[in-house]
């Protein structure tokens, strides 16, 4: 249930923060709980799943009862066979209520899935990526040429949200002066109520969502009259597929592209300053060679996992290695884990900025529900890499990053940065 | 010996030799034929092998099965001759073959 995890009082009695993860029973090892993530403690229990119990059984969490697959391979074959393991009735490891579900293309199968994602691709494909790359940069310059040199301030809120922020409301044609009310409603899709977050209740949370069908109801009404544009709005209106959606569906889509554009690709920007930071001999060889840019991109990529996992639902009874799983099994897929297999990767918990094969991570998971958005996403950490190398020697972190208290989007929410301007 | 022509998409012209029970894919990625991403390593799951394969050559391929048909029907730039690289098995009697890879992989 939705909220059984924030229903619950006794929060500490699923949190793991602290364990040693050797020294508890494999069973117990919960990997929904967000805490292990927030306090980025998940490394060791990812790697003892890996090793002892690859497609592990949590029978009991906060969330339910749910398998957990581990390994590269099995991954792929979850991802790669939507036939046995679906995607409806949703994606989150947390069950929906009812009254509080959005339909969208993530949480479909086939064929409606097809149908729905093909009338949004063509924005993010890369042939229009061409004309979105000279905005971009612009956009990437300006909020860098901004930023104060040898003075404090939080990377996450002056670069990371503001420029996937202004870059949804490119895609969405959206009133640039309200663009701040992307970030707020895709934060409050998946913010959990009453965990510090954005949300303190779920009516608050859903008093936002309606405000943001509203908005886009508006956009919808106004765009449908007019000639079919080049932004998602205009072309869910005027798509064949997707013209008379239902209010719901179509807010479901929209979210689905909101949080998908934002979260992600703000993370990977926050996530690239940690790591080479965490790195600073990567560092040294990317100021040396920034050709090594497109590579490093992809690694960062890799090492953040943006989304920490997918879920899936078994539709008949089926087998993953020797576990026998059940028709309406929650099965998750740990592409955080996955993208750390010592079978895949050489030396996985190095960020290694000329990784070979650095493009074959999970983090945008693969078949028909591989992200839509990556090109788009590799072109704007590409752009601000260059622009950043271009102009700053250090962006020096210094204090501890705050992390999302989520099992699902692995991220930040603050990063307190120096940047130090490049010397002549 | 198994030659593969590799086209890109301003026309530059690449003839590689490749190895019997290897893919088209693999043939030029391993070549660094340029064109080709093989995000997932041949398994059918990203469609970043797309390759238009020249019109002479498209019956003497294997029929597209349903995981590729599933892949390309979801690429915006899939055009009739549209197969993915890492579908096509290298054998003796595709020497000459043709395809010309798209400006994006996507």
């Amino acid at each position: 249930m939705a909220d059984s995890l924030e229903a619950n009082p006794a929060r500490s009695k699923w949190s793991m923060v602290g364990k040693d993860p050797y020294s508890m029973p494999l069973e117990k090892i919960d990997l929904s709980h967000p805490g292990i993530w927030q306090a980025n403690e998940f490394i060791p229990f990812l790697k003892r799943l890996r090793d002892e119990d690859p497609v592990h059984y949590c029978s009991q969490s906060a969330v339910g009862p749910y398998w957990s697959v581990m390994k590269y391979k099995d991954i792929m074959e979850v991802d790669t066979s939507p036939e046995i393991y679906s995607s409806e009735p949703t994606i989150g490891i947390i069950d929906q209520f009812e009254e509080f579900t959005l339909p969208s293309f993530i949480a479909m199968d086939p064929p409606k899935h097809d149908e729905q994602r093909r009338i949004a691709q063509p924005v993010v494909a890369p042939a229009n990526l061409k004309n979105l790359e000279i905005i971009i940069r612009e956009r990437v310059c300006k909020i860098l040429d901004g930023l104060p040199i040898g003075e404090k301030f939080d990377w996450v809120k002056n670069v990371s949200i503001e420029l996937t922020t202004q870059m949804l409301a490119t895609l969405f044609d959206f009133p640039f002066e309200d663009r701040h009310k992307l970030t707020y409603w895709s934060d409050m899709t998946t913010a959990i109520p009453g965990r510090g977050g954005v949300a303190d209740t779920h009516e608050e949370r859903w008093a936002a969502i309606q405000e943001c069908l509203e908005y886009f109801q508006r956009l919808w009404d106004e765009r449908a009259k007019k000639s079919s544009g080049f932004d998602l709005v205009s072309m869910l209106a005027h798509g064949e597929a997707t013209k008379n959606m239902p209010p719901m569906e179509f807010l479901g889509n929209l979210l689905l592209l909101i949080v998908g554009g934002n979260d992600t690709t703000r993370n990977s920007m926050s996530g690239g300053v940690v790591a080479l930071n965490e790195n600073p001999a990567e560092y040294e060889k990317l100021r040396k060679n920034t050709d090594l840019i497109g590579n490093m991109v992809s690694e960062i990529i890799r090492w953040q996992t943006p989304l920490a996992h997918m879920r899936r639902t078994a539709t008949q009874d089926t087998t993953l290695r020797d576990k026998n799983i059940n028709a309406g099994d929650k099965v998750v897929m740990w592409y955080v884990s996955g993208n750390r297999d010592e079978d895949v990767l050489e030396r996985p918990n190095d960020f290694w900025i000329d990784r070979p094969n650095a493009r074959q991570h999970l983090s945008f998971g693969f078949g028909i529900h591989r992200c839509m958005g990556n090109r788009l996403a590799e072109m704007q950490l590409r752009i601000l890499w260059e622009e950043i190398m271009d102009r700053f020697e250090f962006i020096e972190v210094v204090g501890k990053p705050e992390r999302v208290y989520s099992s699902f989007v692995k991220g930040y929410t603050k990063l307190p940065v120096v940047i130090h301007r490049k010397k002549k | 010996m198994i030659n593969i022509v590799y086209v890109e998409h301003d026309g530059t012209e690449r003839v590689i030799e490749a190895k019997p029970g290897s893919s088209v894919m693999l043939a030029a990625v391993t070549n660094g034929v340029p064109g080709i991403d093989a995000d997932c390593g041949g398994a059918c799951s990203c469609a970043t092998c797309h390759v238009f394969v020249h019109k002479e050559w498209l019956d003497k391929l294997e029929e597209i099965g349903p995981t590729e048909e599933a892949m390309l029907s979801l690429s915006p730039d899939r055009q009739n001759n549209s197969r993915l690289a890492c579908q096509i098995p290298v054998t003796e009697d595709l020497s000459g073959l043709m395809v010309t890879t798209p400006e994006f992989q996507f």
